[in-house]
């Protein structure tokens, strides 16, 4: 009686050893080095091993009633009127649909446990990185500290961090597989995925939605570190000789470029995630040249710039308000329904 | 006057895209060359290109999707070749501004000009037999969208040499795919070359649907129709409910380029998640168009050559209902990292997996088909089992995907990819493959060699895993699709073994060509006399093989689900011998090619903005619809002595086979174990 149970376990164990043995400890994703990581592989292989239940019977009857039935076999049974049984059938419903009761039941579960827009419980105090996909690089604004780096990304270890994303382009989507949950990055939308790292090191991150032609080039190194490190960090960053304004700088740093080497800005125009989100909601008129195509657009930033000289007050004075609009937004996040979160800001400006 | 195109629109500098061009021009001159000096235009006109035969615009479906499935998976080995090559900063031979044509070529060719047309193919060629039908509905239809396609899949190849093709993916997401970011004529061709084909779609749709609730036989109750029949229905419902979302989401898409609108814009309002959901509301219909048929391939070819009735009939159709119905409610699936809500995604996971419950039913019905039969280890049936195995494995990858907290690590990497490629080679490639070798003789009138096809099956089945397992394996190490290079050199090994896969997987296409060659040469030793080569069940090998080109002498009366079978089964003597009457058959039309002919002008008159040319295009299609429209000599009678005379002959070509079907198999296996 112990020893289906055994069998299972060690079943399991098998299992994630072969997979751990083929792909080795470099797989970011079997050797996961956050909490949200560490749920979602147990998520998968839990997934895996309860749909072997099915599998794996259904291969083996594949190939044993392939063999066993060949027309050569005279020594198998031949019905060939046989065509229904009420126990097979009842039997080919109910066990499909008992293993998806279990995993609806832990999609729903999972779905609201590992909700990218749940923030984490922890004693440390959460800190906010806001994460804009450009052509084709990253841009991290660091509110709290005033500063912005491209394509390198610190943060401490056992923080939980509240990446905002948006996106000064075309789609791209937000991950480091190594701790967990990817998000969208859309232009005009203020997406958010929170995530924690517990263990120090670098962890490559990267777009994962096909942006254009540099999306191979748009990757990055998050450093996770000591508290002490990403202080040192930031001081290294804030001694950088670059600053970025908005819109000019920005909209200088937009410009499409591939393999885009990692800078550091040690001051940013305050409000400038918001200032670039909102920046798409401006209906006729409001120019925001940032976002030019990814051929031709010199011209067309300046000409916007130009159509109204006061573009940097306008925009911040804009900000305020929208910013308002979308920290009410995001806030909710814990709460269920944020999914058009997105929506009502973009909508509501844009309309 | 010509728009955007000048001399430059030609690519001389890019030697592969030359080389391939060069390549095309000495196949097609060769191809026009033999034409012409074996007199064959007017044959090819007359007796194909303007035919309403169902039969023969099933197997032109086919011979189109056979010549785009060359291209799609030169697409494809160019792409591994690539990714073999580009690890640890090495460039490859591909630069991101060819390779991005390249996957998304290779997507649109595979899914609308190699899927689509094999399926839409197999149902021309088989649904009207299997109902007891002389026609579709809807011939001169049934022609035009056959054409419409044609067209198409000609634009798609014109943009290899003139110009480009999008480089946005295959389904061309907003914004990438706006004016603003993709300038060039690349996403127009996608868009022209989508709305046309989309609209022959549409129209099969619409002349199948009608066929099968309107033209079956007499007794032919829905429940006794055959189940590819069954899934036929069912794909076509999923048609004509799901392609005008296509049409809608690409003619928006098109007023944003062409017109300067915001639908789909970052500004001015335009909202991108609008645009992924519509077009993911067709998308996930769509897959469904190309496995159902597929599944209904399957349970034909389980049935007839495991000499059994198909286990759980009646579940089987409900099964497939249950995932017509489904697959419009878990379009959210494909985007769970939009960022909706925990309850949302729920949701659509859970639907997902719903669909997973009837699929797994159909998988045991098909097992239980098997048990207690006589199974007789053919090409199509190697291909079914080796469906059963890897569109199991797929599944289950699909129900891992629509868990949404394990989306959020596994999508948009190479998990997807080697999902769905997972399900649509192991189904719907595995799939048409079965039935284009199970009906092939239908057609024909011969059997295909059976050594060819199978050494075909271990290629692809070898293949298939040697080419996608490494990429799940490579998902975990957080590599994503569409990506040129990359910078991971231990991904490398796994890029390579995925190279080789391919490798076999080209071998399995070079086998199925070896095939054709070999099965013609043997044609008359492997001839299908008896129009029922293979001890079918259902109506179709009632008729002589090929069928003729009224399908049946006498309409079939039908009293049970495999009525064909049953027959044989009370006897071999011949009843009834009422005399033949006349036949009320669909005259051939030029109204097809001619009016397709004018799309395809205002197609790429639109492309390029050479509008004169467009208004040309679109008035020839108009004029030649509405002469169309007038024209009154529409159909003819066969006269009862020309049937009565075709018949007798189809009779003595009979009798003068070998008793039964399965000598005559054991008499192609001796030729072949000879050859």
């Amino acid at each position: 009686m112990q020893l289906p149970t055994h069998w299972r376990r060690r079943g399991t164990f098998v299992l994630v050893v072969l997979c751990l043995l083929l792909t080795g400890c470099s797989s970011a994703l079997l050797d996961p080095k956050g909490q949200i990581g560490v749920e979602q592989r147990s998520l998968i292989l839990t997934s895996f091993g309860l749909m072997l239940i099915v599998v794996i019977p259904v291969i083996v009857m594949t190939l044993l009633f392939g063999w066993r039935y060949r027309r050569s076999n005279s020594a198998a049974k031949y019905l060939p009127d046989w065509a229904h049984s009420n126990a097979i059938e009842a039997a080919v419903w109910t066990v499909p649909c008992l293993i998806i009761v279990v995993l609806a039941f832990l999609t729903f579960k999972t779905s609201h446990s590992l909700d990218p827009h749940k923030p984490l419980e922890s004693d440390v105090e959460p800190m906010e990185i806001q994460a804009v996909a450009l052509d084709w690089k990253w841009l991290f604004i660091y509110p709290e500290q005033g500063i912005a780096s491209v394509n390198e990304l610190a943060f401490p270890v056992d923080t939980p961090v509240r990446f905002r994303v948006s996106s000064g382009s075309v789609m791209n989507a937000f991950f480091i597989p190594r701790l967990g949950s990817q998000i969208y990055a859309m232009a005009g939308m203020d997406n958010d995925v929170h995530l924690i790292a517990d263990e120090e090191g670098v962890y490559p991150g990267r777009s994962t939605n096909y942006s254009g032609a540099g999306f191979s080039g748009m990757t990055f190194d998050a450093h996770v570190t000591s508290a002490d490190e990403f202080d040192a960090w930031v001081e290294n960053v804030r001694a950088a000789d670059d600053t970025l304004t908005f819109p000019e700088g920005y909209n200088a740093l937009a410009e499409p470029t591939e393999y885009h080497p990692v800078e550091y800005f040690s001051a940013v125009t305050p409000e400038l995630y918001e200032a670039i989100v909102s920046s798409f909601h401006g209906g006729e008129g409001s120019g925001h040249g940032g976002h030019g195509g990814h051929t031709s657009h010199g011209d067309a930033i300046s000409d916007a710039q130009d159509s109204h000289g006061e573009s940097s007050e306008l925009e911040s004075a804009n900000a305020a308000p929208q910013q308002a609009a979308i920290g009410h937004v995001t806030n909710q996040h814990a709460g269920d329904d944020h999914a058009i979160s997105g929506h009502p800001t973009s909508i509501e400006a844009g309309g | 006057m010509f728009g955007k195109l000048t001399l430059d629109a030609i690519p001389y500098h890019e030697p592969i895209i030359m080389i391939v061009a060069a390549f095309m021009a000495i196949g097609g001159a060769a191809l026009l060359g033999a034409l012409t000096y074996y007199r064959k235009w007017g044959w090819l006109w007359n007796e194909w290109f303007t035919s309403v035969d169902h039969k023969k615009l099933g197997i032109m479906y086919f011979v189109v999707a056979l010549v785009m499935l060359l291209r799609g998976f030169a697409d494809a080995i160019m792409m591994r070749t690539q990714l073999a090559m580009a690890a640890g900063g090495a460039a490859g031979y591909l630069p991101p501004e060819h390779y991005d044509q390249i996957f998304t070529a290779h997507g649109v060719i595979m899914i609308f000009f190699v899927a689509m047309p094999m399926v839409i193919g197999l149902m021309n060629l088989v649904v009207p037999l299997q109902i007891g039908a002389r026609d579709v509905a809807f011939p001169f239809l049934n022609n035009l969208s056959f054409w419409l396609f044609a067209v198409s899949a000609i634009l798609v190849n014109i943009s290899l040499v003139v110009g480009e093709f999008a480089k946005t993916g295959w389904l061309a997401y907003a914004p990438l795919s706006g004016i603003e970011f993709s300038p060039g004529v690349g996403v127009d061709y996608w868009i022209w070359a989508l709305q046309i084909s989309g609209i022959g779609t549409t129209l099969t749709g619409i002349n199948f649907f009608v066929t099968i609730l309107k033209m079956r036989t007499k007794g032919m109750t829905l429940f006794r129709m055959p189940i590819f029949t069954w899934t036929s229905l069912c794909a076509n419902v999923l048609i004509i409910a799901s392609f005008p979302i296509l049409t809608a989401t690409i003619a928006l898409l098109t007023l944003d380029r062409y017109f300067g609108m915001h639908f789909f814009t970052n500004d001015f309002g335009g909202n991108m998640m609008m645009y992924v959901n519509l077009i993911w509301a067709w998308g996930h219909p769509e897959v469904y168009i190309l496995i159902l048929p597929a599944f209904g391939v399957f349970s034909e070819v389980i049935a007839t050559f495991a000499r059994k009735r198909l286990f759980g009939y009646k579940t089987m159709v409900w099964a497939t209902v249950a995932i017509t119905l489904l697959s419009f409610i878990v379009w959210l699936h494909h985007f769970f990292t939009m960022g909706a809500g925990a309850n949302v995604n729920a949701f659509f996971g859970i639907m997902t997996m719903i669909i997973a419950i009837p699929t797994g039913v159909k998988v045991f019905n098909w097992l239980f088909t098997i048990y207690r039969g006589s199974l007789e280890l053919t090409s199509p049936v190697l291909w079914t089992l080796g469906f059963i195995i890897t569109f199991t494995l797929g599944g289950m990858t699909g129900v891992m995907l629509a868990l949404p907290a394990a989306n959020f690590v596994l999508h948009n990497s190479l998990f997807v990819i080697a999902h769905f490629h997972n399900v649509i080679i192991g189904g719907v490639v595995f799939g048409m493959m079965a039935g284009l070798t199970y009906w092939f003789p239908k057609a024909f009138g011969f059997t295909l060699s059976e050594k060819w096809g199978k050494r075909s099956f271990w290629c692809w089945f070898i293949g298939f895993y040697v080419a996608f397992m490494p990429l799940y394996v490579l998902s975990f190490f957080g590599a994503v699709r569409r990506m040129q290079s990359y910078a991971n050199p231990e991904w490398q090994p796994w890029m390579i073994l995925a190279w080789v896969g391919a490798v076999i997987i080209m071998m399995g296409i070079a086998c199925t060509i070896i095939q054709f060659w070999v099965s013609i040469r043997d044609r008359k030793l492997n001839a299908d006399l008896t129009g029922d080569p293979w001890d079918g069940r259902t109506l179709e090998w009632s008729t002589s093989s090929p069928a003729p080109f009224y399908n049946f002498a006498r309409l079939p009366e039908v009293g049970d689900i495999d009525s064909f079978w049953s027959q044989k089964q009370r006897s071999n003597e011949q009843l009834d011998e009422a005399p033949y009457t006349d036949i009320h058959m669909p005259r051939n039309t030029v109204a097809g090619p001619v009016i397709s002919f004018f799309a395809l002008i205002m197609g790429f008159a639109l492309v390029w903005h050479i509008w004169w040319l467009a208004a040309f295009g679109a008035l020839g299609v108009v004029v030649s619809f509405i002469a169309r429209v007038f024209n009154e000599d529409i159909d003819y009678y066969v006269p009862a002595a020309e049937v009565a005379r075709i018949e007798r002959e189809h009779q003595k070509r009979k009798t003068s086979a070998p008793s039964s079907a399965v000598s005559d198999r054991e008499q192609t296996n001796y030729v072949e174990a000879r050859a």
